[in-house]
């Protein structure tokens, strides 16, 4: 496809790519090193327990692990993807002329959204293989088979997740006519999901279920009432969707989506005695709900941008 | 073959809203004619040329390119039709060669014989220094000739222009006339030139339609309106005299 290749060129050679890329290989960088080097002190003396390699990736560390970091600021990639995409062509003069070509008008539209698909896809692979190389050299562990893969269903998941933030900034840049506008309103979601849903989601579940905090006893059931509301809550963010699912996938130790797991302090003990991690197929199992719903917000977004670029008119003064 | 008619609309009618921008436009123009699409700015001429080339989609009315409809066959027009839209854009930061390949390209045409077409045209132009300079830091006329070598990279039938002259130098609006002019002789391309620069148009058109707001108010040759408006033995008029009279009449 002639325009896949031309936005392509395009991003590559944009200096505002250059620049996300370097800061997302640049914070990688720092967090592998960090949490290497502190998985590397813990390891000293010890069996070599199992999965260890993907806790380059969980690990929080001093700051935040990688995973947080992406969850976070992986939208902004899909974003400063597609913020202009069309209302760039518009204010330059050459949406006209692009579609007098003979080319289809959805060809337009889908060049775009595929050639940002292809380059998230391409900084998400270097960008992990960029941390295995370094985690390998600090940790002297090689990842096994299973850890491979569980990488690889990460990568997916994480090319989904930032796919869907390039959808809502080329939606908004198909609606508004101004590069700005577009850009900012992308932002504006951005930090409705990724700030406010959260804090929304506490101050729900409060006013709902209360807990007060001068009482020793706390009921459970209002508990339960409590986190069942801030969790539904919550979900409703694609960055809680994803940082769930990712969090599964990656840490085998996970057996549920859940936060609050409520268990007496023997059943704990035990549980984390003969604790052993969870099978691969059972963890995709967890996250499959997850999975859907972002494919799925996913879709409907590119669906809508889609449906209104096919039948704005090419001017409406 | 000589009368085949190419560009044929009947009853076309365009609405945005309450607001009418072409009211029933009969028209036909002939192959290997320029016809001069004249009328003051807001009159439809632009919204004729979209729906002309399928861009956009008529309220009601019938339109023929090239025995086409661009409604419902838009691919097929856009093959062998050109548009050089008015104050076109280009890639800023790609260079004038880069522009051109990208748009030939687009119309699946093999890169060997698109290198050498491209080279032609930048020559025919008189862009061929140029040509490895972005496109942001080109001039206006510039700009322009260069949208007539991307708009005749793909061999067009008919080149459909809105506005061509529109903030060119005397010199600049002269050599783009005289191209149009030999174009339309020499390759036999049909030529449809929308403008309100009146003088300008008289030097080439075979026929002229006069377009105000939204209605084809004049079709014909230059002479024949000037006859009918001005009478049988006018001589020394211009094209601006007989515009005003159907002016006046709107």
């Amino acid at each position: 496809m002639t325009i896949i290749r031309k936005e392509m060129e395009d991003h590559f050679s944009s200096t505002r790519f250059l620049l996300i890329s370097a800061l997302i290989v640049m914070v990688g960088v720092i967090i592998t090193s960090m949490v290497g080097m502190g998985i590397q002190e813990e390891l000293k003396g010890m069996a070599k327990p199992t999965l260890v390699f993907l806790l380059l990736f969980t690990a929080t560390g001093k700051l935040f692990s990688f995973v947080q970091f992406i969850g976070f600021f992986g939208p902004l990639i899909g974003i400063f993807l597609g913020f202009d995409s069309i209302n760039r062509e518009r204010v330059s003069r050459t949406l006209t002329k692009l579609l007098s070509q003979p080319i289809y008008r959805d060809s337009v539209i889908n060049g775009k959204f595929f050639s940002g698909v292809i380059i998230i896809a391409i900084v998400l692979v270097a960008i992990v293989l960029l941390i295995s190389g370094l985690g390998i050299r600090l940790i002297g562990v090689v990842p096994g088979v299973e850890e491979v893969w569980r990488l690889i269903i990460y990568v997916l998941i994480s090319l989904l997740y930032i796919s869907f933030w390039l959808g809502v900034a080329i939606l908004f840049s198909v609606i508004f006519r101004s590069t700005a506008t577009s850009a900012l309103a992308s932002l504006a979601l951005w930090i409705f999901f990724s700030f406010f849903v959260g804090l929304g989601a506490g101050f729900l579940a409060d006013a709902i279920a209360p807990i007060s905090q001068s009482q020793t006893y706390i009921d459970p059931e209002v508990l339960i009432k409590h986190e069942r509301i801030q969790r539904v809550v919550s979900l409703f963010s694609p960055m809680t969707l994803y940082s769930e699912a990712t969090n599964t996938i990656l840490d085998p130790m996970r057996k549920t989506t859940r936060g609050l797991i409520l268990m007496g302090p023997l059943e704990r003990l035990s549980i984390s005695r003969f604790q052993n991690p969870l099978p691969l197929e059972e963890s995709i199992l967890i996250v499959i709900p997850h999975l859907l719903s972002i494919v799925a917000i996913t879709f409907l977004c590119f669906g809508i941008c889609y449906l209104i670029f096919m039948r704005q008119e090419i001017r409406t003064i | 073959m000589e009368n085949q008619i190419v560009i044929e609309a009947e009853g076309l009618t365009k609405k945005y809203g309450s607001q009418t921008a072409v009211n029933r436009l009969n028209l036909q123009v002939q192959e290997g004619e320029v016809f001069g699409f004249l009328g003051p700015n807001g009159a439809g001429k632009t919204t004729t040329l979209l729906m002309f080339l399928g861009l956009t989609e008529p309220t009601s009315g019938k339109v023929k390119i090239l025995g086409f409809d661009p409604a419902r066959e838009p691919f097929r027009i856009k093959e062998k039709v050109s548009f050089l839209p008015e104050n076109v854009g280009f890639y800023e930061d790609m260079d004038a060669k880069e522009n051109l390949r990208f748009i030939a390209r687009l119309n699946r045409i093999p890169d060997r014989i698109s290198e050498k077409r491209i080279e032609q045209w930048l020559e025919l132009v008189g862009l061929s220094k140029e040509a490895g300079k972005k496109v942001g830091t080109y001039s206006k006329g510039m700009r322009q000739r260069l949208g007539i070598a991307e708009v005749m990279l793909k061999e067009p039938k008919i080149i459909f222009l809105d506005e061509p002259t529109i903030g060119l130098d005397p010199d600049g609006t002269n050599w783009m006339l005289d191209l149009i002019h030999s174009l339309s002789r020499e390759k036999k391309i049909t030529t449809f030139l929308s403008s309100h620069l009146l003088d300008q148009v008289q030097r080439i058109c075979d026929r002229v339609g006069i377009m105000i707001k939204g209605n084809l108010v004049a079709v014909g040759p230059i002479e024949e309106l000037a006859k009918k408006k001005l009478g049988v033995d006018a001589k020394d008029y211009t094209l601006e005299e007989i515009y005003m009279t159907y002016f006046k009449e709107a």
